[in-house]
């Protein structure tokens, strides 16, 4: 039988994610890291996302396969954009 | 073929061996679309850091035309309509369609506010001149010729997004009528859990997008 | 049989109801939701998108035969080359074998009832024939001279029906990823009790690894399409270098998809062979998880090679250098296949009926194309033999050789399941002999007048490069026969061919374990497998 995720498991996940998105704000605009800010950003975005995977789409209780499925295509995407830097910043 | 129709809350179509597995098929055939929206996605993204990395300055320039105000508040609101998304596939799995309609009432209204919020921000792009093509393309608007860039890819990024919003409004639609007419149940909530798959997906990208276009 | 399998087959044959007479009219074709039918109206329309794209094929060779324009200007010239690449490419190696022979045997083979999502999948009919039409009515519409890659800044400016093919294969790109989400979903879960992912026919392998690139690569087509007509309808300027864009970015997307979309290809027809191959040498295939993996194996590479394409298009060199390392490693997951078929064959009892006839062209043709496509991967050969008569030719090798024939071949070995119809094998003999020569005198000539310096694309040449034309015409012609008498043959079998037995090649597959045509659900009593396929002895 799946999963059932109870309303306190949700709120949490809501709750990290504003907090997550505050962060997001504050270093973004109060902090200047410079060059860095933008891997910054990417991070805690990527936290994010990774936190409404988990919960919200509910990857954690799911089966390898939708996992594989989802993972790879992070992946690919990575060749995609790492492929086409490659090219603009050699030339 | 035309066998007769299968009560779904209860039975599995025919050519399956077990409504476990029906809903497992279904789940999977969402996630493997939600693997395309990524790569769709993606390639729009893969051209905002090329040419942010080519025109730094005109990066710059273009995040501070934009409110961050109202781009946070609009995270706020899809961030919040994704819990009320999780919460009604939640309920729908307790067998409760009635509280589960009234989440997705609440987040198709969350949509809706995020639309508003999107078409106040767009008109007043337009109405300075800042849409990159047409007629519309006011030159003096800003400094540095590379902005012209940013602004495409802000409005192509968030318009395919806004898209997305909108098709999820329209299936948010269709899941309210499902609901009300009490055509799920425990063993059978795939569509609403598909649906919400896709609000988290377009819930996902915007958690990109937001830093990307109106922070830094 | 072997110990493959356990099944009671014979109470269908007695109801003589099967997928084809079990009810009746048009309707019930358009709006069928088994996967027999919808691959028997992929069947019908793939061929039909065929003739058309072959069509301005031979017009172009006709028009080639002289260094003077004979009956076309340059302007026709170039859209008749656009209409034969994008037809080519879109409508019928693209969609393919995935959708007309996997469609049919993809859940027999594994011994599910149909498809995951049987609606989904006649969905995906519709997306390509709604595609194809506007791609094809475009053609009234001014045409499209930008040839089948739509590069921008041209395909930009350009006046004609751009937009209207690009729209369409937008759509058709849609019953791409509808196809290989649909077969990703069945061969992940619907397999039939015991049917273990080592024990799936290698065609299934092959049809797994294809899908993943659909399900990956196509959207990135979707969105490269998009920006494009963005470009042509805004004059947003994301390619154009006069407002700051970059139109080698455009090669860059264009390539993402359209090379591993070379793999759809190729893939499919790879697997085809390994089933014919088997059979026809009654022999266990040799090095079943080599060939299964190296499968997998092409499709994880085909993402990493993109950049071969475009090694004079203004790419840094170290970028070209990458690509041209990475597209060598290609070669190895292909050659593991090329050398396992070689062994199933080596003391096996082979027999040469048609179907092994096209396989045997497969092998030499594709062996042809894929080691031509190595010189090519070499950076700097290519820089010499880019944009020339040897790429042409090299990928008309890959795609002609390999896909379609490929494809050709299981349509023979497997019509007689679809249509419970054996065709008449001497008529398909001499299609594969002259499908196999023409081919040969068609596209040999290539290479050398390439490497000589005959520039793709062009309608006028050098009267130095005319006697290699004047061949590659006349082998046009011979390849065109070959491949009327295929057609032919297939559909005399389909009209008048003799009654097909349950398993006329003696196969091992669970496809020849139902009766021919099969039934509706295809099986009457669900198998439950018991060992691996290809068990002769």
């Amino acid at each position: 039988m799946a999963h059932i995720v109870p309303v306190k498991t949700n709120a949490m996940t809501l709750g990290t994610l504003i907090v997550l998105t505050v962060i997001t704000v504050y270093t973004a605009k109060y902090v200047d890291l410079g060059q860095f800010n933008l891997t910054l950003a990417m991070f805690i975005a990527t936290c994010k996302a990774l936190t409404v995977f988990l919960w919200f789409m509910h990857l954690k209780y799911d089966g390898n396969q939708n996992r594989a499925i989802i993972f790879s295509t992070l992946g690919f995407l990575a060749l995609f954009i790492g492929f086409s830097a490659l090219d603009l910043f050699t030339r | 073929m035309s066998t007769a129709k299968v009560d779904r809350r209860v039975a599995h179509s025919h050519h399956f061996d077990s409504m476990e597995q029906e809903h497992e098929s279904g789940k999977q055939g969402v996630w493997l679309f939600m693997a395309t929206e990524i790569m769709m996605f993606g390639g729009l993204f893969v051209g905002y850091f090329i040419y942010r990395m080519k025109y730094p300055e005109a990066w710059v320039e273009g995040g501070s035309l934009l409110s961050w105000k109202l781009g946070a508040l609009n995270t706020l609101v899809l961030l919040f309509s994704s819990f009320t998304m999780a919460q009604a596939v939640t309920e729908t799995m307790k067998g409760e369609n009635k509280k589960a309609l009234n989440l997705v009432m609440i987040t198709t209204l969350c949509a809706f506010a995020f639309m508003v919020v999107k078409y106040f921000e767009y008109s007043g792009k337009i109405h300075h001149g800042l849409f990159p093509g047409l007629d519309i393309w006011d030159p003096s608007a800003v400094q540095n010729e590379g902005t012209r860039l940013f602004l495409l890819f802000y409005f192509l990024m968030t318009g395919l997004h806004g898209f997305h919003i909108l098709v999820g409004v329209g299936l948010m639609f269709w899941l309210m009528k499902r609901l009300k007419n009490d055509e799920f149940s425990p063993k059978y909530y795939t569509a609403v859990e598909g649906v919400g798959l896709y609000w988290h997906i377009v819930d996902i990208i915007w958690i990109y997008l937001f830093p990307l276009m109106y922070l830094i | 049989m072997a110990d493959t399998t356990v099944v009671d087959n014979h109470s269908s044959h007695s109801s003589g109801k099967d997928y084809l007479n079990e009810s009746s009219g048009i309707w019930s074709w358009l709006t069928t939701i088994d996967h027999k039918r919808i691959s028997v109206m992929y069947i019908y329309s793939i061929i039909g998108f065929f003739l058309i794209g072959g069509l301005f094929a031979i017009l172009m060779r006709l028009e080639l035969m002289t260094p003077e324009p004979l009956f076309m200007d340059g302007d026709t010239y170039n859209k008749a080359m656009t209409f034969h690449g994008s037809i080519m490419v879109f409508m019928v190696v693209v969609p393919g074998i995935p959708a007309l022979l996997g469609n049919f045997l993809l859940p027999i083979m594994i011994g599910a009832k149909d498809v995951a999502f049987p609606k989904i999948n006649l969905l995906s009919w519709y997306c390509l024939i709604f595609g194809a039409a506007v791609a094809i009515l475009s053609l009234f519409f001014g045409g499209v001279d930008t040839g089948w890659t739509f590069y921008t800044p041209y395909s930009a400016k350009s006046a004609g029906a751009v937009s209207m093919v690009v729209l369409g294969a937008f759509i058709m790109g849609f019953s791409s990823i509808l196809t290989g989400l649909n077969f990703i979903v069945t061969i992940h879960k619907l397999r039939a009790k015991g049917m273990t992912m080592m024990r799936l026919p290698l065609f299934v392998w092959s049809l797994y690894a294809t899908a993943i690139i659909q399900v990956i690569a196509t959207p990135v087509l979707g969105i490269t399409l998009l920006l494009l007509t963005a470009e042509r309808v805004f004059g947003v300027g994301i390619f154009d270098p006069n407002l700051g864009g970059d139109p080698v970015l455009f090669q860059h997307f264009f390539w993402f998809y359209s090379h591993p979309a070379v793999y759809i290809m190729i893939i499919p027809p790879m697997g085809i062979i390994s089933e014919i191959i088997s059979t026809f040498s009654q022999k266990t295939i040799f090095g079943y998880k080599a060939i299964a993996f190296s499968s997998l194996g092409i499709s994880a590479i085909s993402f990493l090679v993109w950049g071969h394409h475009m090694f004079v298009s203004g790419q840094s060199p170290v970028a070209a250098t990458v690509f041209s390392v990475l597209t060598m490693l290609v070669g190895v997951p292909t050659a593991i296949k090329l050398f396992n078929w070689t062994a199933t064959m080596y003391k096996g009892r082979v027999s040469f009926a048609t179907p092994m006839l096209y396989a045997l062209s497969f092998l030499s043709l594709f062996t042809i194309g894929g080691l031509t496509g190595l010189f090519l991967a070499a950076y700097a050969v290519d820089v010499h033999l880019h944009d020339t008569y040897f790429v042409v030719a090299h990928f008309h090798y890959v795609m002609l050789g390999g896909a379609i024939v490929g494809m050709i071949g299981g349509l023979f070995y497997w019509w007689p399941k679809i249509t419970g119809k054996m065709y008449d094998e001497v008529l398909g003999r001499i299609s594969a002999l002259l499908v196999f020569v023409g081919f040969n005198v068609t596209f040999l000539p290539q290479f050398v007048m390439g490497s000589l310096g005959m520039p793709r694309r062009y309608h006028t040449y050098d009267g130095i490069y005319s006697a290699y034309h004047m061949t590659s015409t006349i082998g046009s012609w011979i390849l065109t026969l070959g491949i009327f008498i295929a057609f032919y043959a297939l559909y005399k079998a389909a009209k008048s061919g003799e009654k097909a037995p349950m398993n006329p090649w003696n196969g091992t597959t669970l496809e020849w374990t139902v009766p021919s045509p099969p039934p509706h659900e295809n099986f009457d009593t669900v198998p439950t497998v018991t060992g691996r396929p290809y068990e002769y002895r």
